[in-house]
């Protein structure tokens, strides 16, 4: 690498807008982050572990992760469909549907568990139904999913959205005609294009949902070991006065977070590449 | 292969794309279809490729009709202005497409799809660009590539739209002859859209000019060129003078001064329009011996093949003139300089 380190601009301004990035970045991230390792590091490793390797920890990774990972798996599908039908196709109302789409991310999470809690417990709207097909709907970790899926879903519309807008019509014209049929066209030129966008969206749901904790203490029902989730592990430490064993619990889900996040980025890096702006 | 259009009509809302339009490309062809944006020239290209529906009417290909077909069925090879490349393929996985995603039961095998690639960007001379990305290519390389792309599922009929559009002057010059001598070599059935008259003038066996979802004239290059139907087709081809006079006696009379017609020849007087090409003037210097008109030299422009020379008549009326270099230093012309300006000849006169 030869030249400056940093290439000089025409606009101006840069050194102001970096310094202020990053004192904001570290006046809102990385001080409240490094006082969550702080007040851990006054436990020793050895007892870090141990907290961390509690079966009720544990328990409660498993399904905060799981359940994460699962609602996230239902938003990349169902999504897409959406961000699809919005983009390509226009009905009477569809702007009440794309409004509709931004709705779980205004409703405050407590209304929202609530709301869910109601219609899927036993003699609820949709848990009767569930209930006599012999499925428990809420308090399980199968309404944890419901709610984490339900808050989800505008982050993966809201990021595939703009891409499929910007997707050239030509381009499937062009595939149909040198012959690939719908779904040809579908797998091997439109999806790719819109993977690195999906994944992203996916990646930011899967994260609300790792930390999501309002909408889910009401469905859950927060039975310790089966329908615990962690961030209410978190709070219940807490009520205790036991700080550190809460801080440690945090640093373990933010450390797999973290390690989520970068593999995700990592993957979006190695489909986006190639794809250039044309 | 042939095709065949009869009485197509195509609306879009209230605009009428296309009005009771007919057509007919013989196999081998090479077709221009020639006319300003809005003409109905793509819409004509997409029906027949099968990307658009019509209302009404027929598309048959090589006598069959072609309706039921869908755009995958049709055996076209498309290109678009915009290349619309696969953005996420290398420049080989894109030509290789077409024969990739063909039924399992005719799919070449693998080391064959190899080969025809191979070929194809020989064809097109990139062959050094097979594993580049289409972002990483300029605008003509992308174009060569869209074009072997097309050609790779050996369509019956090649459509372009407005193929060379997007590219720089020198670019196109040399992809449209490549076009020209690519046909010469295939003679696949091709027809291409352009509103560029030089580009049709110089590729296409025969142009279709059209306007406003109709045909005005279909002819070679040399006919359309030189025997317009009518005025819309004469000042699409070229520049144009116009001049509103009375025609009589051999001569046109336009406001107070008389213009010798050559080869005029009239029962009455009558009014009329008369249309002249740039190249069909006469600058003297002197008044000669028929009737001419009086005029200043407004603007001389001698950069080019041509001399460019702006005239403004007595009447105020101006004049477009294009003389060779030769007559241009032979009279050697100023501005402001007074001339005379007679006619050669008329391209086309339309009486009211």
């Amino acid at each position: 690498m030869s030249g400056p380190f940093v290439r000089k601009s025409i606009l101006p301004g840069f050194s102001l807008s970096l310094g202020f990035t990053i004192f904001y970045l570290s006046l809102i991230v990385l001080i409240p982050l490094s006082m969550l390792f702080l007040k851990t590091a006054s436990l020793g490793f050895k007892e870090f572990l141990e907290v961390i390797m509690e079966p009720r920890t544990l328990a409660a990774y498993r399904l905060s992760f799981g359940t994460a990972f699962v609602s996230a798996g239902i938003n990349a599908v169902f999504g897409f469909i959406v961000a699809w039908v919005l983009v390509r196709y226009s009905f009477p109302g569809k702007r009440i549907v794309d409004a509709l789409v931004d709705f779980p991310l205004a409703l405050p999470t407590a209304v929202a568990g609530i709301a869910l809690t109601e219609l899927y417990t036993p003699t609820g709207w949709v848990g009767q139904f569930l209930q006599s097909w012999g499925i428990k709907g809420a308090f399980s970790p199968f309404g944890i999913t419901i709610a984490l899926t339900f808050i989800g879903l505008p982050f993966v519309v809201r990021t595939i959205q703009p891409v499929l807008e910007d997707l050239d019509p030509q381009i499937e014209e062009a595939a149909a005609s040198l012959g690939a049929n719908r779904w040809q066209t579908l797998t091997g030129v439109i999806f790719p294009i819109i993977f690195p966008a999906l994944l992203a969206g996916v990646t930011l749901a899967l994260a609300r949902a790792i930390g999501e904790y309002g909408s889910v203490i009401f469905i859950a029902g927060n039975m310790p070991m089966k329908t615990e989730i962690a961030p209410l592990l978190i709070m219940t430490k807490l009520e205790q006065y036991d700080y550190t064993g809460a801080t440690a619990i945090a640093v373990g889900m933010l450390l797999i977070s973290f390690l989520l996040l970068a593999t995700a980025n990592f993957f979006q890096w190695l489909t986006s590449k190639n794809l250039g702006k044309t | 292969m042939s095709i065949e259009v009869k009485n197509i009509r195509k609306n879009f809302g209230d605009f009428q794309a296309l009005q009771d339009l007919s057509l007919k490309v013989e196999s081998g062809e090479l077709l221009a279809l020639l006319g300003p944006s809005g003409s109905g020239k793509t819409t004509l290209l997409r029906i027949v490729a099968g990307l658009d529906s019509v209302d009404q009417g027929q598309v048959l290909f090589e006598e069959q009709d072609a309706q039921h077909q869908k755009a995958r069925e049709r055996g076209v090879g498309f290109v678009f202005q915009h290349y619309a490349l696969f953005r996420n393929m290398t420049v080989f996985d894109n030509i290789a497409f077409g024969l990739k995603v063909q039924p399992r039961r005719i799919r070449p095998t693998k080391a064959k799809i190899r080969q025809k690639v191979l070929e194809l960007l020989n064809l097109v001379q990139l062959e050094w660009l097979a594993d580049r990305y289409p972002w990483q290519l300029s605008g003509g390389q992308r174009q060569r590539i869209a074009l072997a792309r097309a050609l790779a599922v050996r369509p019956k009929v090649l459509l372009l739209d407005e193929p060379f559009g997007s590219l720089d002057a020198q670019v196109r010059k040399e992809l449209r002859l490549w076009l020209r001598r690519f046909h010469d070599e295939f003679h696949i059935t091709t027809l291409f859209v352009t509103h560029d008259q030089e580009e049709a003038l110089e590729v296409a066996d025969r142009i279709v000019v059209m306007n406003k979802g109709r045909i005005e004239q279909v002819g070679t290059p040399e006919d359309v060129y030189h025997n317009p139907a009518n005025p819309f087709v004469l000042s699409f081809l070229g520049n144009v003078n116009l001049f509103h006079c009375r025609l009589a006696e051999g001569k046109a009379f336009i406001g107070d001064s008389a213009l010798d017609v050559p080869g005029l020849v009239l029962d009455q007087p009558k009014t009329a329009k008369l249309y002249v090409r740039p190249n069909q003037f006469k600058i003297s210097r002197g008044p000669g011996k028929g009737d001419a008109l009086k005029a200043m030299v407004e603007y001389v422009n001698p950069a080019g093949i041509v001399v460019k020379v702006n005239l403004k008549t007595e009447n105020g009326e101006r004049i477009y003139v294009e003389i060779s270099h030769d007559e241009f230093n032979h009279l050697r012309l100023m501005k402001s300089q007074q001339v005379y300006v007679s006619l050669k000849d008329v391209t086309y006169s339309e009486y009211v």
